[in-house]
């Protein structure tokens, strides 16, 4: 057991644990922050996705000893007072259906829109291509974040 | 089954003298854990402690000093594909990098672990092989320097020492005037692991290869370059004859085999027409 900090979404936290839990565990079961989810569990899906120091990870992946320290941002920290253009996008154009793969799927599009604020439907595919959906066949997904903005 | 982790430890060192000595005491290195998390998750890995390289500046980032571009071992597949002097001198490592997994991998994933994990469908040992690579290995005794197509000498073994770590990867940019080509084939384009993939440098000079190199990744025990077709196309002119002789000569030189992804004869017959697709391609830069 050892006692680490790090700043999740916006907020200082401690905790007690293994060095080598996953931070999905510690986000899910220590910090009640269940927005992010375990699809496979070996980096394949993108389901439990987050920020790390402002970049896209596999939270399944990251032993929590490496996120000592650092930003990290779950989908839960997204929307601040209200939803972000992304979320009202992929609202709009049905980019969510049954929503295992949302906050992974919502992570990962934060990631690519934060550097190209217009990026192609390859460009998307591209920074989305860890990422699975069993549902929506990526076209509302896709189109969702090329419409981002244009929801109002 | 979930690996019990109360079975193994896992601490941080100060500096990379701190990790050696650790990892002198039997301490597993652990730099981005894309494989590690995933072999601990599955339950096979024996009992053990791992020391965390991540904090290691020594190991970090790409450098440029007297010409010579020097990969720290934690440099990440990110870093790679997005570097613009990479891109201008080794467009084939750009090219490998952005293949691996997807954009969350590449930014853990580093190209010590790629190489240490030894895995025969590693991304950039192709790449790495045409390119001349030399590779760097670090102990409590010091630095030694091999090059890298020494280092792997078989099925997920290399030279890497108990007590040693890879410490960076050097190569220098000579590759003016040639065509650099990598081409991997998988099940799908993000997140797939290859079937067969090659690296390939030619120069020709009045028309006649001048240089060539190739190497394929996951159609044999490791890496390899391909002496048989390399030699026979030296000095050559591109004829279709020509292209149809080192498609047939490449059956000496790599040895696929079945396995989960794929046939040896699906792969064979892959890369043959793949080395067809590079040397049709010579001639197309200018």
């Amino acid at each position: 057991m050892k006692k680490l900090s790090l700043t999740v979404n916006g907020k200082k936290r401690t905790v007690s644990c293994h060095p080598l839990s996953r931070l999905l565990d510690v986000l899910r079961e220590e910090f009640e922050l269940t927005g992010t989810k375990e699809g496979c569990g070996e980096g394949e899906c993108g389901a439990c996705s987050v920020m790390l120091d402002g970049q896209l990870v596999n939270s399944c992946l990251v032993p929590v000893l490496q996120a000592q320290g650092k930003k990290v941002l779950t989908v839960e920290g997204l929307a601040k007072k209200s939803l972000t253009p992304l979320q009202k996008s992929f609202m709009k154009c049905g980019g969510a259906q049954c929503g295992i793969c949302t906050p992974g799927m919502l992570i990962a599009a934060h990631a690519l829109t934060k550097k190209n604020k217009k990026p192609t439907k390859k460009e998307i595919r591209e920074g989305l291509g860890g990422n699975l959906c069993r549902c929506t066949g990526y076209g509302p997904i896709i189109e969702s974040i090329q419409s981002i903005g244009s929801e109002s | 089954m979930r690996g019990y982790i109360p079975d193994y430890q896992f601490t941080s060192a100060k500096n990379l003298a701190d990790v050696l000595v650790e990892i002198e005491k039997g301490a597993q290195p652990f730099a981005g854990g894309t494989d590690i998390m995933v072999l601990l998750d599955a339950g096979v890995l024996p009992p053990g402690n791992f020391i965390n390289l991540q904090e290691l500046k020594e190991l970090k980032g790409i450098k440029e000093k007297k010409g010579i571009f020097n990969f720290g071992a934690l440099t990440t597949y990110s870093e790679i594909r997005d570097h613009k002097l990479i891109k201008k001198h080794f467009p084939i490592l750009c090219e490998s990098a952005q293949e691996v997994g997807a954009i969350a991998i590449q930014n853990r994933g580093t190209i010590g672990g790629n190489i240490a994990n030894g895995s025969p469908a590693a991304d950039f040992p192709p790449g790495l092989l045409v390119y001349g690579a030399q590779i760097h290995l670090v102990s409590t005794q010091g630095l030694r320097s091999l090059d890298y197509t020494q280092f792997q000498t078989g099925y997920k073994k290399n030279l890497l020492q108990k007590n040693e770590l890879i410490h960076s990867i050097s190569i220098k940019p000579d590759f003016k005037g040639y065509h650099h080509f990598w081409r991997k084939v998988g099940s799908r384009r993000a997140q797939a692991i290859s079937k067969t993939m090659m690296a390939g440098l030619a120069k020709l000079n009045k028309k006649k290869f001048e240089d060539v190199r190739i190497a394929f990744g996951s159609v044999a025990a490791t890496a390899v370059r391909c002496p048989h077709v390399e030699e026979f196309l030296k000095g050559k002119t591109l004829s279709s004859n020509v292209i149809i002789q080192a498609k047939n000569l490449l059956s000496k030189d790599i040895h696929p085999i079945d396995d989960i992804r794929s046939t040896g004869k699906y792969r064979l017959t892959v890369s043959q027409n793949v080395l067809e697709e590079f040397l049709c391609g010579i001639g197309s830069d200018k």
